[in-house]
């Protein structure tokens, strides 16, 4: 079958007030991710932009960054949501054998937008969305679903703050590089009963881009590639109450399938890096178990072991993950960038030595209704 | 920061979009909220095939993908499964922090709804507690014809 490799990524520094504008914020990172795979616009034959709607404050937003993009003469189309599944719809171009190479962008600016109504409007308008629900009091819900499920306390959870927001001092592109300890996630202001501000990933602007090619592609440009094995991705129901937010039966169907095709035995093992969707701290564990690095019940514990520890078996989240930067949007697609970095190790600091599997997750909808799991390798 | 930006005066347009919507709630939804309005009664919708009753009702069983086609009323009484208590106020709110949540399994419903929790003390929440129903005096057929739930 068809192979599709990423050959350049590109992203700018995450931050919570970009003095660039949208086109200026795609720009640089399209431009970043061709002159990292050593090719130029012209060996792109098509452009994924990943937008929103109502983040971007207008209609059609994909077609207003197009002339950003590099999508003159070209064909764009777009994805509303997160990043990994603009990348993923990026492949299936690919895969349908209509386009050896495409480009995919995603941007951001949440610091223009107010995310609390943004959010809101996820939820549905004639039963939810009156009771003024948002992302963050959604996920204190399923916070404390989780966390009265597996017997976990706020300080537990808490160490998934402390330890990203250290892994991020490695990162140059990361807004939150911090050295906190669980007392300051503890004294840090209740916002959502039980989530604290440092359990809350920050409001951010930024952009990354990925080119994808297949292996005919792949010979346009002069970066070696890195592969993608497998991908997997599925959702659960829209209305918060029919699932059962402690366990993610979505995640845990998408992994099944990303690790099939790439013939991952044991992700525990197998995988040399995790760069997962952690909106929230809680979060991290609950997707260990749908990772299936974690039996069920069980995500709290390897996160206490220290496995998932920058010098652990598994590191998880070696750049910060998204509670250290989350380009709503980009976010994703910078777990995907991140992992490419770190199987060609370039990932400078927060290198992972010798990765050769890596896995790159991201979430769609409120509370993670929707997962798209990519397992890449060189 | 580009240097050149030192010298310039940076521009914001203030933007202020206001697009009216009205949506049709639908025969389910429109059946509902009437009993609400009217009735101060909870219906559900039951699936024929996993009997599970969805509240707020759906027409067709996403799981299994056909149509709820049963009504069924249930309980304004449940049980708390998740609740949390926001510290943060906006407009979009229907009322001033501190707000409290819930995810509610009504007596006789599967899965839970999501409401307002009110007439407690936020400390005094608890997962698995009492909750009943608390009507507003004038309804007009919106879920807020619940004002909030209330322990039992
Ligand atoms: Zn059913």
């Amino acid at each position: 079958m068809e192979k599709v490799a990423i050959v350049g990524v590109g992203q700018t520094t995450y931050e919570r007030r970009k003095e660039d504008t949208f086109d200026e914020l795609v720009f640089e990172a399209a431009t970043k991710a061709l002159a990292d795979a050593g090719g130029e616009i012209g060996d792109i034959d098509n452009i994924v932009t990943v937008s929103n709607d109502f983040w971007d404050g207008r209609t059609i937003s994909s077609m207003a960054v197009q002339d950003a993009a590099g999508s003159w003469d070209k064909d764009i189309s777009t994805v509303e949501g997160d990043g990994t599944f603009g990348v993923l719809y990026g492949m299936m171009r690919a895969l349908s054998g209509s386009f050896e190479t495409t480009l995919v962008v995603s941007h951001i600016k949440g610091s223009e937008a107010v995310m609390n109504l943004i959010t809101n409007a996820m939820f549905d308008p004639i039963f939810h969305r009156s009771l003024g629900v948002d992302a963050t009091s959604s996920a204190a819900l399923q916070a404390r679903m989780y966390m009265e499920k597996v017997k976990a306390t706020q300080e537990d959870v808490a160490l998934v703050s402390v330890k990203n927001h250290k892994n991020a001092m490695n990162n140059p592109h990361a807004q939150l590089p911090m050295e906190i300890g669980v007392d300051d996630v503890m004294k840090s202001k209740m916002l959502a009963d039980p989530l604290k501000l440092l359990d809350c990933s920050p409001i951010s602007d930024g952009a990354a881009a990925v080119v994808l090619a297949t292996e005919k592609g792949a010979k346009r440009f002069k970066k070696s590639p890195v592969w993608i094995k497998g991908v997997g991705h599925i959702s659960d129901a829209y209305t918060l109450g029919y699932r059962d937010l402690a366990n993610s039966r979505a995640l845990d169907a998408a992994a099944k399938k990303a690790y099939k095709m790439a013939g991952v035995k044991n992700p525990l093992k197998d995988l040399d890096v995790v760069e997962l969707y952690d909106a929230y701290s809680y979060m991290e564990p609950l997707w260990y178990e749908g990772l299936g690095i974690a039996k069920e019940g069980k995500g709290v514990e390897l996160l206490k072991s220290g496995t998932t520890a920058m010098d652990g078996d598994l590191p998880v989240n070696p750049s910060g993950g998204v509670i250290s930067a989350h380009p709503v949007l980009v976010a994703g697609m910078t777990r995907i960038v991140e992992s490419v970095l770190q199987l060609r190790g370039e990932a400078e600091k927060r290198q992972v030595k010798g990765a050769k599997t890596a896995l790159a997750h991201g979430i769609n909808g409120a509370c993670g209704q929707s997962h798209c799991v990519f397992v890449m390798g060189v | 920061m580009a240097e050149w930006l030192d010298k310039v005066e940076n521009v914001y347009f203030e933007g202020r979009i206001k697009v009216p919507y009205k949506w049709y709630v639908g025969e389910v939804g429109s059946r509902f909220l009437v009993a609400l309005r009217d009735k101060k009664e909870l219906w559900g919708t039951k699936c024929p095939k996993c009997n599970k009753v969805y509240v707020p009702p759906q027409k067709n069983c996403g799981e299994c993908f056909v149509p709820a086609d049963t009504w069924v009323q249930v309980k304004d009484t449940g049980t708390l499964e998740s609740f949390t208590v926001v510290n943060y106020s906006h407009s979009m709110q229907p009322d001033k922090p501190p707000l409290m949540y819930g995810l509610i399994k009504l007596d006789g419903a599967d899965g839970s709804m999501l409401h307002l929790i009110g007439g407690a003390a936020p400390k005094d929440l608890k997962v698995g507690m009492r909750v009943k129903a608390v009507f507003r005096e004038k309804r007009e057929g919106n879920i807020l014809d619940i004002s909030h739930f209330a322990p039992e």
